[in-house]
């Protein structure tokens, strides 16, 4: 039997919704002051409407949904603050993560519609999700003409989503319990570093700002040494670095990498992109000293075996081609646009056209099963993942092993991730459901696509960058796109950055609301 | 003797438009009609080492790279690096950023599908820059009608913070 969802339910989802769209309209006060410091009028004023209006969603959620003490008169008067917060269960968790994703883009799509750089809100929201998300594809015009303010926030957006909106609200205005921890998984991020979640997400932020700090100093240095003016180098090293780092692949400029015609700046997104990919639990241990552990843990070694498998067929595809002539030049621009892909970045120093035009469908299979792959889990990355692949293979050695050897043999498979562990069929069965799911994910869009007029291989490329919130473009995405084209990728977007599980939740939820008892 | 005359008049006319007609073709594959981004990027095979002709903003910062600087310029499609001379570049006033519209020129120059000198990519080494017209600065006036939007939002979140606090007096 269907439960039907109660008032309780909906009043504990509406108020932890309402405590992340506040602070989601806290960050928007960083476009403010940029705006400010910069004298944008124009922007600032967009950014406090959007500020205001996020902010009068969350006090009023959390007002109309804030649990009373059942005490009645002059006691509930002596206690108007008691308990407000209850615990989530798994239910609610999801559904806060799910919702709080869909509030945040409309709302964050409010200043940059505003700003006049999107022909309509629904191309404001798409950019608002692919920032979220942390895609990387981009329907905004003319922007090189856009404000630091606009531009700051298409960053800082996918650096919110890179670490996770709940992360946001969690590191800052939710008490850390159980509930707590069931938005952190329902936010595609199954692995605690630390006991308590909160300073789990606190740990993330720690681990993000000083990359953020390093990265900046590091690409604004290579700006300057390239002729560009100190500060305007830091502004791009600050964007740049947070569309690395969070594997989003936006940029300040419409050219994307290719703007600044710089090696150095690629090595360094390289390294930034790879570091973005790599767990946050690794990222710990390896601060805790524990280096080795980077030799040993499945993800590092699955990612680097399928970087070098997936840039064999990407090379042999571009040499077919002669896109490239010298090897140095095909390495630069094939390794670049593989890594890009498979850290589900998107960062471009080729032209969109021209990977249809000049690169050939087998350079174009090997990116696209890069992009497919993804980076680690409980990294910022998006797609199957690399734990999950490891898995998979392990899982397949597994059963040849069990074909090969005598019936009473007993194998045991084991890994290592962290510490070492056995597979399990549970594991083996809940991998195989999310990577099937993600396949399915990447076939829908494909398939939307060609119904849309495009050609195959272009439908596939972009369905899955979207999917796989990667954010390499074949040219697809584009203005005049049709809507339906449009919905579609921003809800693979969404879906795919949630891992399915909080959608699949919602989904659930209305299903009850209606057929449920 | 006429006739013969007439002749070579008409062999001359001929010898002539058959001229006319050559350099026509080639030059209208070489730099007369100013070509887009979109054709350069989209047909760069095609226009690979030929000497083109473009029109678009300078955008961005312009980027010194020792006796040469990078000029990233937009015809509003796309825009394309080109590989400029300082003393080419010296002349430009504005680039197009938020608060300027930068500086239109036409760039006479070759086209390089993978550029062998900067890593495989697809940019327009200047032979020769002319600038069509000057940019400017963008005067920005606030806009009224947000502001208005500004003070509504305001009232309703005061109302709403009102609302809240009598909700749990």
């Amino acid at each position: 039997m269907i439960l039907k969802p109660n008032i309780h339910d909906i009043k504990n989802i509406g108020y932890y919704l309402g405590k992340v769209l506040m602070g989601l309209a806290i960050t928007m006060v960083i476009p403010i002051a940029t705006a400010l410091a910069c004298r944008e009028g124009n922007p600032c004023l967009d950014f406090v409407i959007g500020f205001v209006i996020t902010l009068c969603f969350g006090l009023l959620l959390t007002a109309l949904c804030r649990h009373t003490p059942h005490v009645a008169g002059e006691a509930l008067r002596k206690t108007p603050l008691a308990s407000p917060e209850q615990d989530l269960n798994w239910m609610q968790g999801m559904i806060v993560v799910a919702l709080s994703w869909i509030g945040a883009m409309f709302l964050g799509a409010i200043p940059l519609f505003l700003g006049g750089h999107f022909v309509s809100y629904l191309d404001a929201c798409f950019e608002a999700m692919s920032g979220l998300a942390t895609t990387g594809l981009t329907l905004v015009q003319d922007l090189d003409h856009m404000s630091y303010a606009h531009n700051l926030w298409r960053h800082l957006i996918m650096f919110i989503g890179g670490q996770g909106i709940v992360i946001v609200a969690l590191s800052f205005l939710v008490k850390g319990g159980s509930g707590a921890f069931r938005m952190y998984v329902g936010e595609a991020r199954d692995e605690k570093i630390l006991p308590n979640v909160v300073h789990t997400s606190r740990f993330i932020w720690l681990v993000s700002a000083v990359y953020l700090f390093l990265g900046t100093m590091a690409l604004g240095l290579a700006g300057t040494l390239n002729g560009m003016k100190p500060a305007n180098a830091l502004f791009h090293g600050a964007c740049i670095f947070m569309a690395a780092f969070d594997t989003g692949g936006f940029a300040p400029q419409s050219q994307n990498i290719l703007y600044y015609h710089s090696f150095p700046f690629e090595i360094i997104t390289v390294v930034l992109m790879i570091l973005g990919a790599i767990n946050f639990r690794l990222h710990y241990h390896v601060w805790m000293g524990n280096r080795k552990e980077i030799a040993k843990n499945i993800e590092t070694v699955t990612l680097f075996i399928t970087i070098l498998l997936t840039f064999f067929v990407t090379a042999i595809g571009l040499n077919q081609l002669a896109t490239y002539p010298a090897a140095l030049t095909l390495f630069r621009k094939g390794f670049y646009q593989l890594v890009s892909g498979h850290t589900g970045t998107g960062f471009m120093t080729v032209y969109a056209p021209q990977l249809i035009k000049e690169w050939s469908p087998l350079a174009l299979a090997g990116v696209i099963y890069a992009m497919g792959l993804g980076g680690a889990v409980c990294s910022t990355t998006g797609a199957i993942k690399m734990l999950r692949v490891g898995i998979i293979f392990k899982a397949l050695v597994q059963d040849i092993k069990k074909i090969i050897l005598p019936e009473r043999a007993v194998i045991m498979q084991k890994f290592h991730h962290v510490q070492a562990a056995f597979l399990e069929d549970k594991q083996v069965r809940s991998v195989f459901f999310i990577t099937l799911a993600y396949l399915l994910l990447y076939g829908f869009g494909a398939l939307v696509g060609m119904w849309c007029g495009y050609p195959f291989l272009d439908s596939l490329f972009e369905s899955t960058s979207a999917s796989a919130n990667v954010g390499l473009s074949c040219g697809i995405t584009a203005v005049g796109m049709p809507s339906i084209l449009k919905i579609t990728y921003i809800f693979q977007m969404w879906i795919g950055r949630l891992e399915f599980l909080s959608i699949f939740t919602l989904i659930g939820f209305f299903v009850a609301a209606i057929k449920g008892k | 003797m006429s006739k013969r005359k007439a002749q070579s008049v008409w062999c001359g006319v001929r010898g002539i438009v058959i001229v006319l007609a050559w350099a026509a073709a080639s030059a209208s594959f070489c730099c007369a009609e100013p070509l887009s981004s979109t054709e350069i990027i989209s047909q760069a095979a095609r226009y690979d080492n030929a000497t083109v002709t473009y029109t678009g903003e300078v955008i961005g910062e312009i980027m010194r790279r020792g006796a040469y600087c990078w000029m990233n310029t937009s015809d509003g499609k796309n825009a394309l690096g080109i590989w400029v001379p300082v003393d080419m570049a010296k002349d430009i006033t504005y680039t197009g950023s938020f608060k300027s519209m930068g500086d239109m020129i036409e760039v006479t120059g070759v086209v390089h599908r993978s550029c062998p000198q900067h890593g495989g990519d697809l940019d327009i080494h200047a032979e020769k820059i002319r600038k069509v017209q000057e940019g400017r600065l963008r005067q920005e006036k606030l806009n009224t009608e947000k502001l208005k939007y500004v003070f509504i939002a305001m009232g309703i979140l005061g109302a709403i913070w009102i609302l809240r606090r009598l909700l749990y007096r």
